[in-house]
C-alpha cells in the first residue's frame, strides 16, 4: 500500500479547488441557513445559476464571459424572489420543502431534450472559459509548485481565483456579521416575532439573507465550471447542497471560520478513504479470515456511506461541528 | 396603599384627568393616546374580540384584566398588527393604524412584549439592547459593511443601552448570553430592549407571570417609572394585587367584550366584574387563575 501517494492526495484535497467551490457555497449557505435560521435546501440551484450564466452568456448572446457574472447575478436574484415571496412569510419547514423542489426543477429543466438548444440538455456547455483561460498568467501545459502541491497552470490560476474569492467573502460575512444587519438576521433566527416587534422588517431581512447567500453559491458554481470547463446539469443535484451541508456542520454552523475550513476537511476525509479504500483493493478484493468486506468496484459506494457514518456520528458526539461554539448549543430549547 | 405613594407630577395629571371620567364602559378619555372603534376578531365560529369602543389615556397606566380566554392578548395582537381583525378601526397618536403592518407600529412609537418572553437567547444581553434601537444605519446591509458608517451611532445605541441596563439592573449581565438569565431577569431585559425603541406607548403582555414576589416589586417601580418618564402603558395582568397597586386605570374584559372600566376602586367593587370571574364560570377560571 502506497501511503505516501494517499497522504499527498489528502494534503492536496485539503487546498483543492474541490474545496474552494465547497468553501464559497458553505459561505453562502451559512448566511442562510447558519445565520438567518433560512433552512435553504437548494443551495445547488444558487449555483447553477452562476454556471449556467457564465456558460450560456459566451454560448448563445455572443458576447465576452464577464456579462456571465451579471447573468447569473441577474437569475440569482429571479430565483430568490421566486422562492422566497411565497415562502418567507411562512414557517422555515416551507422554505426546506420549496428550495430542494426548485432545484430539482432547475435541473430537470437545463437538462432536459425540450430546451437543449439553450442549455445543452445532458450534454451541459463546454465551450466558454476561453477568456478566463487567456487571463492566466501560467502556462497551462507546465507543472507548478512541488509535491504534493504540485498543479497544472490551468488548475494553479482556478485555484488562486478560487481561494482568493473564498477570502473575499469570507471577509464580507464576517464584517456584515458584526454588524447590526448581523444582529438583526442572527435575532430572526430565534424568534422573528421579537424582532418584528422592535421595528425591523423581517420578510425583507429574510429575502436579503437568501439572496446574498445566494450570490456566493453562484460563485462558487462559476468556479466549479471554469475548473471543470464545462457546465452539466448533474453537477448540481441534489446531493451537492447535502455534501455542502454536511462540509458546513462538520466546520461549525454561523462561524465564518467553520464554513472554510469545513469544507477543506470534508475533501481531505472524502479523499483519504477514497484513496485508502482503492489502495486496499487494489490488487484484490480486501478479506478478513476470508470473508470479504470490500471490492474494488465498491469503493464508491462505501466511501459515501462512510461520509454518512462520518455526519452521524458527529452530530451525536460534537454536534456543534469544529468550531461552533458548545456553550451557545446549549442554550437551544430552554 | 395609595395614601403613602407620592406621585410624580405627570403621574398626578394622569390620575387628575381620569378622576372625572364616568367608569362605564367604553368610555371617552380626556387625552387618549390610543383608541379602538368596534375592533372585532372571529376564530371560526368563536368571536375572540369584540370591542365596541376603547380609549387609553395619555400618561397613565392603564392595566387590562379579565379571565383567560376574554380576548386581552388577542386585542394586544390586534392593536399591534401582529393580528388583523376582521372589522374595526384603531388609532396611536390619531393616525389610524388600520394599515400598518407590525413592524411600523414600533417605528411609530408603540412598542410592545409578550407573554412568553422572547429574549434572544444566543444573542449577549448587550446585543439584545441594542437591537431594539430603531433606524439604524447599520441595518441597511451595504453600510454592514462599512462600519465606519456606523460606529458612530452604534456608540450612541451602547451608551443608552448601557444606561437601560444600569436602570433594570441587568449592567452585571452585559456580556453574558440572554439565554443565562433568569425567567425574571428575561422580563426585565425584554422590557429594557422595548425601551430602546423610544417609544410613547408600552404595551406589556403579562410582565409578572412567572416572576418572583421580590422582583416583582421592583418590576412594579419600573413600571411606575416608565409613566414618570412620560409614557403610557397599557398592560395586561392576572395579578389583582399589583393591578391595584400600580394601575390608574382598569379596563375589564370578558368574553371578548370590555365589561367594565374604571379607577382600580371602583373595579374591585363592581358587580359585573365579580361575576364575570365567579358568576358565569362558577369560580372555575378564578381556580385556573390560581394554579397557573
Amino acid at each position: 500500500m502506497d501511503f505516501i501517494k494517499i497522504i499527498e492526495n489528502t494534503i492536496s484535497a485539503f487546498f483543492g479547488i474541490d474545496a474552494a467551490y465547497f468553501a464559497l457555497a458553505a459561505i453562502g449557505l451559512n448566511i442562510q441557513f447558519g445565520y438567518t435560521g433560512l433552512l435553504n435546501f437548494g443551495q445547488s440551484a444558487f449555483m447553477a445559476c452562476g454556471a449556467y450564466g457564465l456558460g450560456m452568456t459566451s454560448q448563445y448572446f455572443g458576447v465576452g464571459m464577464w456579462w456571465g457574472i451579471l447573468i447569473g447575478l441577474a437569475l440569482v436574484v429571479i430565483l430568490g424572489l421566486l422562492v422566497g415571496i411565497p415562502t418567507l412569510r411562512l414557517r422555515a419547514d416551507y422554505l426546506a420543502i420549496v428550495t430542494i423542489a426548485t432545484a430539482e426543477i432547475v435541473r430537470l429543466v437545463v437538462r432536459s431534450v425540450r430546451f437543449k438548444e439553450y442549455f445543452g440538455g445532458s450534454d451541459g456547455i463546454n465551450s466558454f472559459s476561453t477568456s478566463f483561460r487567456n487571463l492566466s498568467p501560467f502556462d497551462p501545459g507546465a507543472q507548478y509548485g512541488v509535491r504534493p502541491f504540485q498543479y497544472s497552470g490551468y488548475s494553479l490560476w482556478t485555484m488562486i481565483v478560487g481561494w482568493s474569492l473564498v477570502i473575499i467573502f469570507s471577509s464580507l460575512v464576517y464584517l456584515l456579521m458584526k454588524s447590526p444587519w448581523g444582529r438583526v438576521v442572527k435575532a430572526i433566527r430565534e424568534d422573528e416575532d421579537a424582532v418584528r416587534s422592535l421595528g425591523k422588517n423581517v420578510y425583507s431581512y429574510k429575502m436579503q439573507s437568501l439572496i446574498i447567500g445566494g450570490v456566493v453559491g453562484m460563485f462558487s458554481g462559476m468556479i466549479f465550471a471554469l475548473d471543470r470547463g464545462s457546465v452539466q446539469p448533474d453537477n448540481y443535484s441534489r446531493d451537492v447542497t447535502f455534501y455542502v451541508l454536511t462540509a458546513l456542520v462538520l466546520g461549525g454552523v454561523a462561524k465564518v471560520s467553520g464554513s472554510v475550513v469545513g469544507p477543506m476537511i470534508f475533501w481531505g476525509l472524502y479523499v483519504f478513504s477514497d484513496n485508502f479504500l482503492r489502495e486496499l483493493t487494489k490488487d484484490r478484493p480486501f478479506e478478513i479470515f476470508g470473508f470479504g468486506i470490500i471490492q474494488k468496484a465498491q469503493v464508491g459506494p462505501v466511501n459515501y456511506m462512510l461520509i454518512g457514518l462520518g455526519l452521524m456520528l458527529l452530530m451525536t458526539f460534537r454536534p456543534q461541528g469544529i468550531f461552533g461554539s458548545k456553550e451557545e448549543m446549549a442554550l437551544d430549547g430552554r | 396603599m395609595d395614601a403613602e405613594r407620592t406621585y410624580t407630577e405627570l403621574a398626578q395629571r394622569a390620575r387628575a384627568a381620569l378622576a372625572s371620567v364616568n367608569a362605564s364602559p367604553g368610555v371617552a378619555k380626556p387625552d387618549p393616546i390610543l383608541l379602538a372603534e368596534n375592533v372585532r376578531r372571529n376564530f371560526g365560529g368563536v368571536t375572540a374580540v369584540d370591542v365596541q369602543h376603547l380609549e387609553v389615556q395619555r400618561g397613565s397606566i392603564t392595566a387590562l384584566i379579565g379571565p383567560n380566554g376574554a380576548g386581552k392578548t388577542t386585542l394586544f395582537n390586534l392593536l399591534t398588527g401582529f393580528d388583523t381583525p376582521d372589522s374595526g378601526e384603531w388609532m396611536f397618536d390619531s393616525k389610524n393604524l388600520k394599515k400598518v403592518v407590525a413592524h411600523k407600529t414600533a417605528s411609530l412609537g408603540m412598542v410592545r412584549t409578550f407573554q412568553l418572553t422572547k429574549s434572544l437567547t444566543k444573542l449577549s444581553v448587550l446585543e439584545n439592547m441594542k437591537l431594539g434601537a430603531t433606524h439604524q444605519v447599520g441595518e441597511k446591509w451595504w453600510n454592514g459593511l462599512l462600519p465606519f458608517r456606523y460606529r458612530k451611532q452604534e456608540a450612541i445605541i451602547e451608551r443608552r443601552a448601557d444606561e437601560l441596563l444600569k436602570r433594570f439592573k441587568l449592567d452585571h449581565m452585559r456580556d453574558q448570553y440572554a439565554g443565562t438569565l433568569s425567567g425574571g431577569q428575561r422580563k426585565l431585559l425584554e422590557m429594557a430592549r422595548a425601551l430602546m425603541t423610544h417609544p410613547r406607548l408600552v404595551m406589556l403582555d403579562e410582565p409578572m407571570a412567572g416572576v418572583n414576589p421580590a422582583l416583582k416589586q421592583s418590576l412594579n417601580e419600573h413600571i411606575r417609572g416608565l409613566r414618570d418618564d412620560g409614557m403610557t402603558v397599557l398592560f395586561v395582568e392576572h395579578d389583582m394585587d399589583m393591578v391595584h397597586d400600580i394601575s390608574d386605570w382598569v379596563v375589564v374584559m370578558a368574553e371578548g367584550r370590555i365589561i367594565a372600566e374604571g379607577t382600580p376602586d371602583q373595579i374591585s367593587s363592581n358587580p359585573a366584574v365579580i361575576e364575570a370571574y365567579l358568576g358565569s364560570h362558577q369560580g372555575k377560571s378564578l381556580l385556573e387563575e390560581e394554579s397557573a
